[in-house]
């Protein structure tokens, strides 16, 4: 006899629940996004809150770490809107080529002009009026299937952007998608955007948050990157300026043509509860994918980042380099899976984390995961976790470095030399400047 | 002037240093001698504040002030400065900035101004011209893929930016082709000064043709079991070191 299991809701499914039931008929799109999204709430609602059980969330128990629910964030107000053009009129770290979210909505009337050759679109109004192909990468079926916050995402996707950069554009200065918060009590966003790189295409795209303390409440973001044949897309990414007590859910789906070039580097710091996961597909063939990021954490922070990538098609070269500073009671998480298909021959695939922990009470948790099946294949994984080198704070002391300082000049370094990589000079600046200010904090408080 | 009494030193419970004592006056150029594992590069290390061993009693002087009970960077600011055997390289540290900080941290604990930008750039390009050091070799990250000999370079470039009262070079023979140790012998030697005492510890009478030493001792066993003059070098590359070993195990 086999034991009937009656899962009971948490009170954050039950309010989920509550929520998708108010909010479906208001949410965008037409009666073919409706079903998808009953059909996608529908399977978040049969796995539940990804759990411990569930092996990819193990270390990021959301029964446990997400208590309650918030109110979908509503619409933001014109008066909203007018403060908010306010505060980036008077800010002096605004990027330009600006597409602005706020609480996940496009606000055109905040964003900037796009240069020739770039489109943007909100994600409500495709979701409405398509085009169909469009709708298709927006849904994005096949990525993350199974896992239950990208099918949360889709059932309550409010709103986001659709940028398209045509075939054969050459992008000098990076597209920035800014995310901004309209105040007021904390809620939770459902966004999702989608950028189509063209064929033959060269685009950079960084994304970052406006004011400080701007991520309160709860988000549960995707961003879909559709790279062409051919083309090159730089990707970077300021997980940064989280509020405590906040908790921030992004999936990140990429997928990669034939012979082209893909990097991202994303810097995380800040309070709160973090998971990143991305999900990268190589899908033709000699292509180059890199992936990259530095989580800088301390109190209790919680980070974690949860790669799948998927070597579909022959001769594509992975690279994916993670690297994690912990302090106080910080806790990591690193997991890392490379799928290799069996046609997938002569695919190059290493990936790599490395922690430095800072203090007795940090946890860092890495579990890298090989799965080939292709028979000519060159793959790899390591990941090191310790305390700075003995040797090289001896070596920098013994030059006249006090030892806080040379600790200091290490740490920086070791977070430092990723973002160095970055092939925009002002975006360095802006991660080492980020860098810098986390750590200084550090040793205000030593 | 250095002045190492008494020294006594282990290493999870093995003596590595024996009563060791030893003085180096200033302007003095004296070389360390003697087989592997003798404690030389211990010798070094303790006296730069190296924290992996036990010092049970003893002095190290410089200059009068007891070196054992600072922590190395006040060591270096005091002037005392470790040439390594095996340069540590630092990735994601540029060059530059490493060694502004070392020359400014040295300076503020000495109560001395920072130096301008456009005064230490002089001072980084003289030295490195000197040393035949590429300005290319300057922007990388401190000592990432630099050869043996680049490293000792970045080395003798860091000693002749510091000036230090004295210097320690641990083997600095050690991996340098011919050139290199021409090179790095002739920096050397252009910073030696009535002021400046140098110690000098190698396994090979070859580097001391090229810094020529005011006195040789012989290590052996954890102690100076002798001292000579500059022909002491040449007469332990003929017999060896053989019978101080052995006498001093007998």
């Amino acid at each position: 006899m086999t034991a009937q299991i009656i899962p009971t809701r948490t009170a954050a499914e039950t309010s989920l629940a509550d929520a998708y039931g108010a909010v479906k008929a208001k949410l965008p799109g037409s009666a073919e996004i409706a079903k998808l999204r009953d059909a996608a709430f529908e399977a978040f609602s049969q796995a539940g809150l990804p759990h411990r059980r569930v092996e990819t969330w193990h270390y990021t128990d959301l029964r446990t770490l997400l208590r309650e629910a918030l109110p979908v964030a509503s619409v933001p107000s014109a008066a909203a809107i007018e403060a908010l053009r306010k505060e980036f009129a008077a800010a002096t770290d605004v990027p330009s080529q600006k597409l602005v979210l706020v609480d996940g909505i496009y606000v055109p009337e905040l964003s900037d002009a796009m240069p020739a050759g770039v489109s943007v679109k909100s994600l409500s109004s495709v979701l409405a009026s398509g085009p169909a192909d469009l709708v298709a990468l927006v849904a994005a079926q096949g990525f993350g299937e199974g896992d239950a916050i990208v099918s949360l995402n889709a059932a309550m996707m409010q709103d986001g952007v659709v940028v398209e950069v045509a075939p054969g554009t050459a992008l000098a200065d990076p597209i920035n998608l800014v995310y901004a918060t309209a105040g007021g009590a904390p809620s939770a966003r459902y966004t999702r955007s989608l950028v189509v790189i063209g064929a033959g295409a060269t685009a950079r795209l960084h994304e970052s948050s406006f004011g400080e303390g701007a991520r309160t409440g709860q988000t549960f973001g995707c961003l879909i990157l559709s790279v062409g044949d051919g083309a090159n897309l730089g990707h970077t990414a300021m997980l940064t300026k989280s509020a405590a007590a906040s908790l921030r859910l992004e999936s990140f789906i990429v997928r990669i043509g034939a012979k082209a070039k893909f990097d991202s580097f994303a810097l995380v710091t800040g309070s709160g509860l973090l998971r990143r996961q991305i999900f990268m597909n190589f899908e033709g063939e000699d292509s180059v994918g890199q992936l990259r990021g530095v989580s800088l954490l301390r109190s209790r922070d919680h980070a974690d980042t949860t790669l799948f990538v998927k070597h579909l098609a022959e001769g594509c070269v992975g690279r994916e380099t993670f690297r994690y500073i912990l302090d106080e009671e910080a806790t990591g998480i690193f997991q890392g899976k490379i799928h290799v298909a069996p046609n997938a021959q002569k695919t190059d695939g290493k990936m790599l984390s490395k922690a430095l922990l800072l203090s007795d009470t940090v946890a860092m948790n890495n579990k890298p995961e090989l799965e080939i099946f292709a028979d000519d294949v060159a793959c790899g994984h390591g990941a090191t976790c310790g305390g700075l080198s003995v040797d090289q704070l001896f070596y920098l002391q013994a030059r006249g470095l006090p030892a806080p300082e040379a600790e200091a000049l290490l740490l920086e370094a070791f977070a430092a030399e990723m973002a160095d990589e970055i092939d925009y000079e002002s975006l360095v600046a802006a991660f080492r400047g980020e860098i810098a200010g986390w750590l200084a904090a550090r040793s205000v408080k030593a | 002037m250095l002045e190492v009494k008494n020294l006594n030193v282990s290493i999870g419970g093995r003596k590595i240093l024996n009563d060791f004592n030893l003085t180096v006056q200033d302007g003095e150029v004296a070389a360390i001698m003697g087989p592997n594992g003798t404690g030389k590069s211990t010798l070094s290390y303790v006296i730069a504040g190296r924290k992996d061993y036990d010092v049970e009693s003893g002095e190290v002087l410089l200059n009068g002030d007891n070196l054992l009970e600072l922590e190395p960077d006040v060591r270096a600011a005091k002037g005392l400065f470790l040439a390594f055997q095996y340069p540590l390289e630092i990735p994601g540290v540029a060059t530059m900035t490493f060694l502004k900080a070392a020359l400014n941290a040295q300076r503020k604990q000495r109560g001395e101004a920072e130096l301008s930008t456009p005064e230490f750039m002089k001072r980084v390009k003289g030295a490195a011209d000197k040393l035949g050091i590429a300005s290319d070799m300057l922007k990388r990250a401190l000592n990432v893929g630099f050869s043996g000999g680049e490293k000792k370079r970045m080395d003798i470039l860091q000693m002749a930016l510091l000036e230090p009262a004295f210097g320690i070079l641990d083997e600095t023979d050690s991996g340098l082709d011919i050139d290199a140790l021409r090179i790095v012998s002739e920096g050397v030697n252009s910073l030696r000064a009535p002021k400046r005492g140098f110690l000098v510890i190698t396994h090979y009478q070859r580097l001391l043709d090229y810094i020529v030493p005011d006195t040789v001792h012989v290590m052996a066993n954890g102690q100076i079991v002798r001292t000579g003059g500059k022909e002491l070098a040449l007469e332990l590359e003929k017999s060896g070191y053989r019978e101080y070993t052995e006498s001093a195990a007998a």
